[in-house]
């Protein structure tokens, strides 16, 4: 499958030709890839960088992060560059110059507060560089006439281990392969025990036999480089700096499941490294590491494609990933059957985070023991963590497992720490009670993101901040996650502005039991888990924000008559509640 | 191949069950006259989960019957507080997601989820009520389609691809934006090739998809749930064919 005729591929050429996509074009583009207009227009309608009405010719993507959102540096960007440029959160200006709105974590949290401009990263934006893009913006300058440094994304690498140290030349991995075979590779990977580095933690070596032993017409390999979640930017790094390695890993799964097709399921986020990965893949199939007679083997064959997403968190999730890779809305499959026996277009298919595919090329090189040598006997290895928030030094640091909370924040320079986030919005929220924990699948795992929040934060904002990108990021396939995620930012939200009761505590603890236990996956499982962790280790940050009452309404009465005014044209003293009226 | 049926159970609450392989739980639990809760499932059309009302607790884990493969063993509690608790606050959701004025909607007295909310004891909405707004669309001489009320089970996207043959609708947008589309260039129903007779016009569980014309034919009083309880099986056939003689 060539990579310019996927469906995203071809709606982000029109989105970025037209600035939009209209009814016309999803017409067109259903003929073209002869698919339902149905299915074009719900695909349109999922993902957050297609959109159905014109953006501006400068537009922008404030990222609402945490660490790397509008808000990360105290003011308020967002509002500030709107003010500035006189336009509509949300909105596109009447001109069409210039459209802003906010997205999910855009994974420059090493960088402070950063944003999308047409797609572009522009990091460490303060209220000066506000200043400087208004007055560009109005200049009608090109991006390629804006300053350079302002794109410059870097790598902060603080603690290189086990993976970071060592280095690999292309091929390595697949000439060890070669040597040991393809039982003898899956052996390796099997006693090192590796386990994903996306965050759940299977092991790879049994998903790799499973997916070998399933009969289906072809096999797959996909890599999983949709790295949404907030707070999390090592693959950002790997894919930049390690991409080989990666291919490699990929190349060495495939051997030993038996694919000949694999595919990098990039997010869209991360558009901007395209050409870095593409060139790697050409200079790999020039070296002969990819395509047909690899290493001049007869019979060895394998190659991959780039899929680049248009904005959706769900597709980091295998199955949603799969739907989206066969040019669908990313909704999560049900399971079983699991992708290791009907993946993409319903056959076996291996889905492997970045990391864990790097990790795969090393341990074929190098063996299992060199790499069970390090972590503890349930994680071994290393894990490489992205640390942001309130710390002397945001960057990528790769520890063995079993390091604890507390070293972690010695090391990165955070001496005010009251509260550490663990895995990104879906992990886990820690308070300093449980900073002797440590790294580990066995207890607190975590796909990457360590975000620190120091003493001046409070807790409930950032609570409310993760309710509301789950709010954002449910696909709306299942009851308990499409109506209970909105309800939970709805009754946060309350607390936030003073109308909270007692009660409305008890009904986010009831809710959140809900959304958690019943949703389709884990989207919705962990959806809620800040809350739960909120509501246990940090009590009072919703009991400060409490109205006196025990029960109150949602809603400010005399406001709300506001709209029954508007349409009865009656707005005198008669038609208002007196104030403080309950 | 010679397999012995007899000797394949699961226990659902206290009853054991017969299956055989390749049937769910939902399936299996049907046939033998045990009532799970469902809304999104329809015997026949391939099941979605996505209303998770039939969510049964599996040796301890939480799982859509209509999904999960029935297997020898199992123990499953379906019949349970808790579970009828969970099942009524996710009807409250589906309730207050949408525009469900039961007494100004013809569907009332055939409607399951209607149904559901008598049968799981919900006496108001309890969360707060979103009020959506969305478009209505009635440009089908003989069909309407009223998204106010559609709870985005997908069974008349199944029932129109699997059964009817077609493929008019569809799901699109995401999280609470998610709603119905139809398959055409106008996206409206009139220039699809839906029928009155179809499925996908018929098994909508709310009042989401009318057949015009027929709304008032069965006087209040007379109606499937004035007559039947929702935990009856096999209603879906009076569904169906009420539908059809509405019609006729």
């Amino acid at each position: 499958m060539s990579e310019h005729l996927h469906l995203l591929h071809i709606l982000h050429e029109l989105q970025q030709k037209h600035r939009y996509i209209s009814e016309a074009s999803i017409c067109e583009v259903a003929a073209q890839l002869s698919l339902p207009v149905s299915q074009v227009r719900a695909v349109v309608a999922f993902y957050a960088f297609f959109y159905s009405t014109p953006c501006g010719h400068y537009h922008i993507l404030f990222s609402n992060c945490t660490s790397c959102g509008y808000r990360a540096g105290g003011t308020d960007l967002l509002r500030l560059l709107s003010q500035k440029l006189s336009v509509n959160i949300g909105q596109t200006r009447k001109d069409e110059q210039v459209s802003i709105d906010e997205t999910s974590c855009i994974g420059m949290c090493d960088h402070g507060p950063s944003l999308l401009i047409n797609g572009v990263p522009l990091v460490h934006v303060d209220a000066e560089k506000i200043e400087q893009m208004a007055a560009l913006i109005e200049a009608d300058k090109p991006l390629n006439e804006w300053p350079s440094a302002w794109f410059h994304v870097k790598d902060h690498i603080y603690k290189r281990g086990l993976l970071l140290d060592s280095s690999l030349s292309a091929g390595d991995g697949l000439r060890a392969m070669l040597t040991r075979g393809r039982e003898g590779t899956l052996t390796e990977i099997i006693q090192s025990k590796l386990r994903g580095r996306g965050g759940a933690g299977f092991s790879t070596g049994l998903k790799w036999r499973l997916c070998q032993q399933a009969a289906g017409e072809a096999h797959y390999v996909v890599c999983n480089a949709d790295e949404g979640e907030p707070g999390t930017f090592k693959d950002r790094m790997l894919l930049q700096q390690h991409a080989d390695a990666l291919c490699e890993g990929m190349t060495i799964c495939a051997y030993v499941i038996g694919a000949y097709q694999g595919f990098i399921y990039l997010r869209g986020e991360y558009r901007y490294l395209l050409p870095h990965l593409q060139a790697t893949l050409m200079h790999r199939r020039k070296l002969g590491l990819l395509g047909t007679a690899i290493l001049g083997q007869t019979g060895l064959e394998f190659d991959i494609d780039i899929v680049v997403g248009a904005g959706a968190y769900i597709c980091g999730e295998e199955s949603a990933l799969i739907e989206s890779l066969e040019e669908k809305p990313g909704i999560p499959r049900s399971r079983p059957p699991f992708p290791v026996t009907h993946g993409y277009l319903g056959q076996p298919t291996v889905v492997n985070n970045v990391e864990t595919l790097i990790a795969a090329t090393h341990i074929a090189y190098k063996g299992s023991a060199w790499f069970t040598a390090v972590g503890t006997p349930a994680s071994t290895g290393s894990k490489l963590l992205s640390i942001s928030g309130d710390c002397a030094a945001a960057g990528i640091y790769e520890y063995p497992f079993g390091v604890t909370i507390q070293q972690i924040l010695e090391e990165c320079g955070a001496d005010n720490a009251q509260a550490v986030q663990v895995g990104g919005p879906a992990g886990t929220l820690l308070d300093q009670t449980a900073f002797h924990r440590q790294i580990a699948f066995e207890d607190v795992g975590t796909g990457g993101s360590f975000m620190i929040f120091n003493q001046e934060r409070d807790i409930l904002t950032i609570i409310h901040q993760f309710a509301t990108f789950f709010a954002h990021e449910s696909c709306g396939f299942c009851t308990p996650c499409r109506v209970g995620t909105i309800l939970l930012k709805q009754g946060l939200d309350k607390i936030m502005i003073g109308q909270g009761a007692r009660n409305d505590m008890a009904e986010l603890q009831r809710v959140s039991e809900l959304v958690r236990r019943y949703s389709h996956c884990g989207l919705g499982h962990t959806a809620a888990n800040s809350i739960l962790d909120g509501l246990q280790h940090f009590p009072q940050a919703f009991e400060q924000q409490l109205t006196q009452y025990d029960y109150t309404a949602r809603f400010e009465l005399n406001a709300a008559l506001q709209e029954a005014r508007q349409l009865t044209r009656h707005d005198g003293k008669e038609a208002h509640l007196e104030q403080g009226q309950d | 191949m010679v397999t012995e049926p007899e000797s394949k159970f699961i226990r659902i609450d206290d009853r054991e069950i017969p299956f055989v392989h390749g049937q769910t739980i939902m399936d299996a639990a049907l046939a033998a006259g045990v009532y799970i809760p469902h809304l999104c499932h329809f015997p026949g059309i391939t099941p979605q989960g996505n209303c998770k009302l039939c969510t049964v607790e599996v040796d301890g884990k939480p799982l859509t019957a209509c999904t999960s493969p029935a297997a020898a063993g199992q123990r499953i509690r379906n019949n349970t507080p808790e579970l009828n608790e969970a099942r009524k606050a996710l009807t409250q959701m589906l309730f207050i997601e949408g525009n469900h004025i039961c007494p100004s909607c013809e569907k009332t007295g055939n409607c399951p989820l209607q149904a559901m909310a008598y049968h799981l004891g919900m006496l108001h909405g309890h969360f707060p009520a979103q009020f959506p707004v969305r478009e209505v669309d009635a440009s089908h001489p003989t069909i309407m389609l009223d998204r106010d009320r559609c709870i985005l089970c997908s069974l008349c996207v199944r029932a129109s691809r699997e059964v009817d043959g077609k493929n008019v609708f569809a799901i699109a947008g995401r999280g609470t934006h998610a709603s119905l589309i139809v398959n055409t260039a106008s996206g409206k129903l009139v220039d699809s090739d839906i029928e009155p007779s179809d499925l996908a016009a018929r098994i909508c569980p709310v009042g989401a998809i009318l057949i015009k014309e027929h709304g008032y034919d069965a006087p209040i009083g007379k109606r499937i749930f004035d007559q039947h309880k929702i935990n009856e099986i096999g209603l879906e056939k009076i569904y169906i064919a009420g539908a059809k003689s509405d019609d006729s």
